[in-house]
């Protein structure tokens, strides 16, 4: 049972959080659409060719190669720094759980919130492939 | 069909499924693999990824507006999420040891299964008022607003919902769906969690559980941004735009239409993985 000063911070944290998420899904959004605006006017007559599975090249699938990647104002690399981005979102939401918790001095919570972020990291990272 | 034409018709099919999915409470990102790979020829390998990274933005999206409203259980949501992501990165690894026809078999099993649930009658289950053993060391019990002030509630069968929960994970993981179905029945049937406390909750679950998945199917090279750019703004856009419409009368016959649907998909995704058609 949470005794009533904890839930009442409870709350303020589901505010900031909610308005986390919310800032993550439009910002990234907002890249995918620029990115995707760039790669129709290049690519946009060229025809799709989704039927055979080659896997996407090696810059593509990679956070650093990705942000090298979009630098370079290619479109497709625009647009996966968007939907790195958009995962990157319930990551930012756990580590932010993570900092609440420890402030609520909730030893527990802080441990389980931690094993989440290091499941995420870790396949972020690589660690599946 | 040039790039330009395929994702204008890939946008608007994301669109209504975003749409149709959030209006019934059925998700949008189950029939997104089966509509990309039956309907557009897609691989499902670059099907799965598309959707996958759609799940995020419509939980993202959603989870917003529902953590202000104090209905979702945030611890009982980070416990269950050692299940969920740990199942969603196994599932992924999976993924990719499998045949792609497994897997539009075991996609398939799990369209029939949703079909049936939104076709069948939502019973309330009684609540008990016992406490877990477990409830009190991981404050798991908790409370909602209503008219009437805070209503408090008890979480049960605990290791039963845990199991279950890694189940739902490796589905969402092996298959790019958020796996909402079996997240609520996790925590309505098995934890009699309050039917609003479960809904939430499973909602902000499933942008993490597609989150540990997601990273897995990056590094894999599933995630082309040609095709996941219009199914994600249209999904999302979708979505955005379905849990703003009033629910009415309609929406149960829209419900009835979409599970026919959802079922008729099912049905093709069996069949194609068994012939290897698709």
């Amino acid at each position: 049972m949470n005794d009533r000063k904890s839930t009442i911070s409870d709350a303020r944290i589901e505010e900031i959080v909610g308005n986390l998420l919310w800032a993550g899904v439009v910002v990234s959004s907002l890249i995918v659409l620029i990115g995707g605006g760039l790669y129709l006017a290049r690519h946009g007559t060229e025809l799709p060719n989704y039927h055979i599975f080659y896997g996407e090249p090696s810059e593509l699938r990679s956070v650093m190669g990705i942000m090298k990647f979009a630098s370079s104002y290619s479109g497709r690399g625009i647009i996966q720094f968007g939907l790195l981005l958009l995962i990157a979102t319930p990551v930012m939401r756990v580590a932010f759980a993570v900092i609440s918790f420890m402030a609520q001095r909730d030893k527990v919570y802080v441990g389980v919130t931690l094993i989440v972020l290091a499941v995420l990291m870790f396949s972020l990272a690589g660690g599946g492939h | 069909m040039n790039i330009a034409e395929f994702s204008l018709l890939t946008f608007v099919g994301s669109l209504t499924a975003g749409f149709l999915g959030a209006l019934t409470g059925l998700g949008g990102g189950v029939v997104i693999v089966p509509l990309l790979s039956l309907v557009f020829g897609v691989d499902i390998r670059y099907a799965i990824g598309a959707s996958l990274v759609s799940v995020i933005g419509t939980s993202s999206g959603a989870a917003a507006a529902y953590v202000k409203q104090g209905f979702s259980n945030i611890r009982l949501g980070m416990f269950l999420e050692m299940a969920t992501t740990f199942g969603a990165f196994l599932g992924a690894a999976i993924a990719g040891m499998i045949s792609t026809r497994i897997i539009a078999v075991i996609f398939g099993a799990v369209l029939l299964y949703s079909a049936f649930l939104s076709f069948r009658e939502d019973t309330p289950t009684a609540s008990e008022d016992t406490q877990h053993f477990l409830a009190n060391p991981l404050h798991l019990d908790g409370s909602y607003p209503s008219l009437d002030g805070p209503v408090s509630y008890h979480v049960h069968h605990i290791p039963t919902g845990f199991s279950l929960m890694f189940l739902a994970g490796a589905l969402s993981g092996l298959l790019g769906i958020g796996s909402g179905a079996v997240k609520v029945l996790a925590m309505d049937r098995a934890m009699r969690v309050p039917f609003k406390v479960s809904t939430t909750t499973s909602n902000f679950m499933i942008g993490v559980t597609a989150a540990a998945s997601a990273g897995v199917y990056l590094n894999r090279g599933y995630i082309d941004p040609g095709l996941a750019m219009p199914v994600m703004l249209g999904v999302v856009l979708g979505a955005f735009f379905g849990s703003r419409v009033l629910v009415s009368s309609r929406t149960r016959l829209l419900r009835v239409i979409f599970a026919g649907v959802i079922l008729i998909l099912g049905i093709e995704m069996i069949y194609g993985g068994i012939t290897g058609r698709s």
